[in-house]
């Protein structure tokens, strides 16, 4: 093969206080199919970003070079004119407006500013042929299903003179049909000369449609692979995804001794959710899992392997549509259709989108604290603030949330901080059951500890905790037993001494693959 | 600045503060959270003093200050209301026309049919509560925002208002109905030129006032929580003291407390109590700050909203029937622009747009502000041209500075 199409040298990416990337370096040959791969946060989207201009020349370190020559993107206008177009995973279209008018958006077809229609829907139906899409091309975005909207994303590429097309976990919300049918389109594109570049986390598709595999770890390039090679199996891409060390630091977990004759504390039964709009797509498929006293369960999965939808919908119906399946309770099957009733048998559900679903950013600590369970400060439906600042304060201390006073606005907190906040709230409600989804998130190593500290402790004192995480190494440092989870589905459940992260990774890479091409 | 502890009778700081930490640093903290409504008082008291100077006095004579407060009761009452509306994260734009509705059914009922007036009132509260109910079902329930559903209560009011009336105004009222408005509290005992219950409800609230503040000090010793220093705490009892008797004299040397005050410090004092106290006040705050956070915590956060829209449905009626007794007389366009003055006062009072920030007394100071402007500036021969204008930035500016305010503390 001649001069690369993409060449993009050492780069480096920084936040205030993370370094998304240090030294990526990615080379995408003229024509192929090039996956990208890696954990949550090995900085896959970062990287595509930094490509499509988003963030714009400057703001990183290191070279890009577009078919020899040198880019400085300024924004994602700049990159498309280059031929390099991007499509996220959350697609960027108008609901309202037709399929012919989102393809052609802010590139119309027009003459002094007037459009001209027949143009525009001649060309819209000769791009949705291309894609395969068969719609009117007036037919509303809305109208269609996410499978046919990513095709107009394409067709909307195309209408660019793309050259490099970049997907974003394509797959990641369509059914196996659709899935089948997109990866087809990909390889014919492939054979018109667009090469592309596909984030994703399904091995299997990746060995279906890609030449050649890069692998990130932590924000590097650990390895480019030749997919078509012999040696180049799953388990070889597994090992380079999660080959890191253990070197996280855990409190030493008192070890789980329950008594596995009595009933589960909790226990979920066939559970089935179907997602909110798209009402033919499970979101989560058929999942029983339980937690016993004094046990942490952890669950594993990928982005979109429904382990938040899992437990937001078991807490309160908080999330889907057309969900089915029994909760039970000691034993007992319990209703827990409203956040109130879940509540109120003894369930906690603590976000991981602590700013959205979590806290209330511009009221004091002591406010969010006992918002969960205003009742124990109160008597005869009057808070008694004397009592409200105590119990707060207790938090503040027990759990060593950094603040001068409980009337601190946790908006103004750190993300550790804010943690602890939502964590003393449900701890305040007195739960049986806590389901912590990603716990530790975008806080630092220093209050990841404490936290694991107080997961360790709630155990101990015989809560029931299921730990949801994107991290392997935590999982494995403080869970007694691992569910995984792969789109929607449960694929395992792992004890603690026989989980390894190649071990769970090839579990959460797990795809049935009863309709896509190999 | 914040929801934080702000509410109820004249509050000075009530901060925890670290033990060991200066006066200076506590006061400063304590200034700091309550920034928006310590500004908009010390803006209101210069407000005053302005207009006390530029009207040779004429402002804070007796008769004046009795009459500020009868001028402005109305929109006070809605501005209560309001605030509440608003902390949930809505608004209410129907309550001009509810209360007109209110007052043009009240007219209807003792003028033409001769109901005698606490049955016309008891009907005209529940007016209030069946239209609140009404606007909060579509809200709450159905999901439709705040704001197309009173645009729509407000056309609906207001045609209701005209139908029930045509273009006459209804009037005069039973006496007893008109001293809602315009009545005082009795004279009784002695003539020593002072209105004598008006002085003794003063004291009465000074002892009130007394006791909860060291019942309170107590409280949070017993906690072992910080507390004012002893210095301080005097001082502050005696500010308050000060203010409550000044404004007593001043009352008791015209006519005493009118009716209509009584009315306003029970809700001030009851609704400023749920809102800072009750658990429901709570859940108002935090389905204003994040409704979905607060959904996830257990919140009920359709009924709250529906509570809140049957309490502004009740306050708007309670609003249509005083300002019909103030007119004696109901009319077609009573109300008009009522909505807008109690919303302003609302946001001069430091309530958010975007919900769950503001108190019920930051609600009356900024109906307060409003209405000392109304009356300094009818004072001094401003036309209500240039009146308008004034009002519009002083708006502007409460709110940009609390915009600032934000944006200079990052939050």
């Amino acid at each position: 093969m001649g001069a690369p199409l993409l060449e993009m040298r050492s780069i480096v990416k920084t936040f205030p206080g993370v370094r998304a990337l240090s030294d990526v370096t990615l080379t995408v040959a003229p024509g192929e199919v090039h996956a990208v791969c890696g954990e949550n946060g090995a900085g896959k989207s970062t990287l595509m970003k930094v490509l499509s201009g988003v963030h714009p020349h400057g703001s990183y370190q290191g070279d890009i070079l577009f078919q020899g020559e040198p880019c400085a993107f300024k924004d994602m206008r700049a990159s498309e004119a280059r031929g390099i177009v991007i499509i996220h995973q959350e697609l960027a279209l108008v609901p309202y407006l037709s399929i012919a008018e989102n393809i052609f958006l802010g590139n119309e077809h027009a003459r002094r500013g007037i459009v001209s229609w027949g143009a525009t829907l001649q060309h819209a139906a000769r791009l949705m042929k291309r894609v395969g899409l068969r719609e009117h091309p007036q037919t509303r975005v809305a109208d269609i299903g996410v499978g046919k909207q990513q095709l107009v994303e394409i067709a909307k590429a195309l209408s660019k003179e793309v050259r490099l097309l970049i997907l974003d976990e394509p797959t990641a919300a369509l059914n196996d049909e659709d899935s089948a049918h997109l990866l087809g389109l990909i390889l014919e594109l492939k054979a018109q000369g667009i090469a592309s570049i596909i984030i994703s986390h399904k091995l299997n598709e990746i060995a279906a449609v890609a030449d050649s595999v890069t692998v990130l770890r932590d924000g590097r390039t650990i390895e480019t692979l030749d997919v078509k090679a012999p040696d180049t199996t799953e388990e070889r891409i597994i090992r380079s995804m999660v080959g890191r060390d253990l070197d996280h630091r855990f409190p030493e977990r008192t070890p789980y001794a329950g008594d596995p004759g009595a009933h589960p504390a909790l226990e979920v039964r066939d559970w089935t959710v179907h997602h909110p709009i798209d009402q033919q797509r499970k979101v989560v498929d058929d999942v029983t899992l339980h937690v016993r006293r004094g046990e942490i369960v952890g669950v594993a999965g990928l982005m979109g392997a429904g382990r938040t939808e899992l437990a937001m919908s078991v807490f309160g119906r908080s999330y889907g549509r057309g969900i089915s399946g029994t909760v039970w309770k000691d034993g007992h099957q319990i209703r827990t259709r409203t956040v109130p009733e879940a509540v109120g048998h003894g369930i906690a559900y603590v976000t991981e989108d602590r700013k959205h679903y979590g806290l209330n950013l511009i009221d004091t600590i002591s406010r969010n604290i006992t918002l969960g369970a205003l009742g124990k400060v109160s008597r005869r439906g009057i808070v008694d603030e004397h009592e409200e600042r105590r119990v707060a304060e207790s938090y503040r201390t027990s759990m060593g949330i950094k603040a001068p006073t409980v009337f601190e606005q946790v908006g103004r907190l750190s993300g550790g901080n804010q943690q602890k906040v939502v964590l003393s709230k449900w701890i305040f409600a007195g739960p049986d059951v806590l389901i912590l989804d990603e716990p530790t998130r975008g806080i630092d190593v220093g209050a990841k500890y404490e936290i694991y500290t107080v997961i360790d402790r709630l155990a101990a004192q015989g809560k029931a905790v299921v730990f949801i995480s994107s991290e392997l190494p935590e999982l494995l440092g403080m869970c007694d037993r691992v569910y995984t989870m792969a789109a929607g589905r449960l694929t395992g459940e792992t004890a603690r001494a026989d989980a390894t992260q190649e071990v769970l990774m090839r579990l959460m890479t797990t795809h049935d693959m009863t309709t896509n091409k190999r | 600045m914040g929801p934080v502890t702000t509410d109820a009778a004249p509050s000075t700081p009530r901060t925890p503060e670290p033990p060991r930490s200066p006066t200076g640093a506590l006061l400063l903290d304590a200034a700091r959270r309550n920034m928006r409504q310590y500004g908009m008082l010390v803006a209101l008291g210069l407000i005053v003093v302005l207009f006390q100077i530029w009207t040779d006095g004429v402002l804070l004579k007796p008769n004046n200050v009795t009459n500020l407060v009868l001028q402005n009761s109305y929109i006070l009452v809605l501005a209560i209301g309001m605030v509440i509306v608003i902390i949930a994260g809505h608004i209410d734009l129907s309550v001009g026309s509810l209360a007109a509705f209110v007052s043009a059914a009240c007219a209807v009922m003792m003028v033409e049919h001769h109901v005698p007036w606490v049955l016309a009132l008891a009907v005209a509260l529940a007016i209030g509560a069946v239209a609140g109910a009404w606007q909060g079902f579509w809200i709450a329930y159905v999901g439709i925002p705040s704001f197309i559903v009173t645009l729509a209560g407000m056309l609906l009011f207001r045609g209701g208002t005209q139908i029930l009336l045509g273009s006459r105004s209804l009037g005069p009222f039973p006496e007893g109905f008109q001293k809602i408005s315009t009545g005082y509290l009795p004279e009784v005992g002695p003539d020593t030129n002072y209105h004598n219950l008006t002085v003794l409800l003063g004291l009465g609230l000074i002892a009130v006032v007394l006791v909860q503040e060291v019942r309170s000090r107590r409280r949070e010793q017993a906690y072992e929580l910080d507390v004012l220093p002893r210095g301080l705490f005097l001082t502050k009892c005696v500010a308050m003291v000060a203010a409550v008797l000044a404004f007593t004299l001043t009352l008791a040397s015209y006519r005493g407390v009118p009716v209509v005050l009584l009315l306003l410090a029970a809700l001030l004092i009851g609704l400023g109590f749920v809102m800072r106290n009750a658990v429901v006040g709570r859940h108002v705050y935090a389905l204003g700050g994040n409704q979905a956070a607060a959904k996830l915590s257990g919140v009920k956060d359709k009924r709250v909203t529906f509570l809140v829209f049957v309490n502004m449905g009740v306050l708007a009626a309670l609003a249509g029937v005083v300002f019909a007794a103030r007119l004696n007389a109901g009319t077609p366009n009573a109300g008009v622009n009522f909505e807008l003055e109690a919303i302003a006062a609302a946001f001069i009072g430091g309530a958010s747009m975007s919900g769950g920030v503001g108190t019920v007394l930051g609600a009356i100071i900024g109906g307060l502000v409003l209405g000392v402007l109304n009356n300094g500036m009818s004072l001094v021969g401003v036309g209500t041209d240039y009146q308008q204008v004034i009002k519009g930035f002083v708006l502007l500016a409460a709110v940009g500075f609390d915009v600032w305010n934000k944006r200079k503390v990052g939050s």
